[in-house]
């Protein structure tokens, strides 16, 4: 079990699809040495692995001269995770996917992550960065004591 | 990183007598699994594979790229009608398929048996 002190961890990975794994195993293994409870890291995993997609692809434009940071931030309840990247930022807020529109055609199969983040996670937003740079997604799962 | 998907096509017969298709994936389903997704299952005949079950019981990751390959071949079968239904999915992924509502034109099973009992 971790101590109560704030604890930090630090990744930084290539803009390269598949490296989000290293992140989603870092998370991960943060979150397990914190108690949480083996259905919350796998929410957990999801969610950082989708953050750090959108990163790759979206922020920074799979360009592997540019980097994505991950910040884990440990405290004594709770796990924040900031997935930085070089992009302007996502514009707009996560949307529900439609099942019925994806089978009609009237919606891109793909585009889940935001959505998928958002609901595997107690807190979720994205953040543009000053000069459309170092921006970031930052979210927050909660150790609750009661169901842990 | 991102390790290959494997597919494998099985032919089995359900307890009421149907045929039944069944797709193995096994490693990761991602935006890398294109040709193991849709290709394997673009190359059933589509007249004779009116049942289709994937095994998703040796995959260990599944990111929001391969739901949407999934979803894909979703519409395909639609098209040709075709009954998808599939198994093996962990406790997570069953919540995550279930959220996006993949679970209204795919029937998820815990394993093999249970799916084929119900076809």
């Amino acid at each position: 079990m971790m101590a109560s002190k704030p604890t930090s961890v630090e990744v930084r990975l290539p803009s390269r699809l598949g490296y989000e794994k290293v992140a989603m195993s870092t998370a991960a293994a943060v979150a397990k040495l914190m108690g949480f409870r083996e259905d919350r890291v796998e929410d957990l995993k999801t969610a950082v692995a989708e953050a750090c997609i959108n990163a790759i692809e979206h922020g920074n434009r799979l360009n592997e001269g540019l980097s994505v940071g991950v910040v884990l931030s440990a405290d004594a309840d709770r796990l924040e995770v900031k997935v930085i990247d070089d992009g302007k930022g996502m514009k707009g807020l996560p949307r529900k996917p439609d099942m019925d529109r994806k089978m009609h055609g009237e919606e891109d199969p793909r585009g889940m992550g935001m959505f998928l983040i958002q609901a595997l996670v107690d807190e979720a937003e994205w953040v543009a960065g000053a000069n459309g740079k170092s921006s970031y997604v930052r979210l927050v799962i909660r150790l609750d004591k009661d169901s842990e | 990183m991102q390790t290959d998907t494997k597919a494998r096509v099985d032919q089995l017969t359900s307890p009421a007598g149907h045929p039944v298709t069944v797709l193995r994936f096994e490693g990761d389903i991602a935006s890398t699994s294109k040709d193991a997704v849709l290709g394997t299952y673009q190359a059933l005949n589509k007249e004779t594979s009116r049942l289709v079950l994937l095994d998703f019981s040796k995959v260990d990751y599944i990111n929001s790229s391969g739901i949407a390959l999934v979803i894909q071949m979703l519409i395909e079968a639609a098209n040709s009608a075709q009954r998808v239904y599939a198994f093996g999915l962990s406790a997570h992924f069953t919540k995550v398929f279930t959220m996006v509502g993949i679970t209204k034109y795919a029937g998820l099973f815990p394993s093999q048996s249970e799916a084929l009992a119900a076809l």
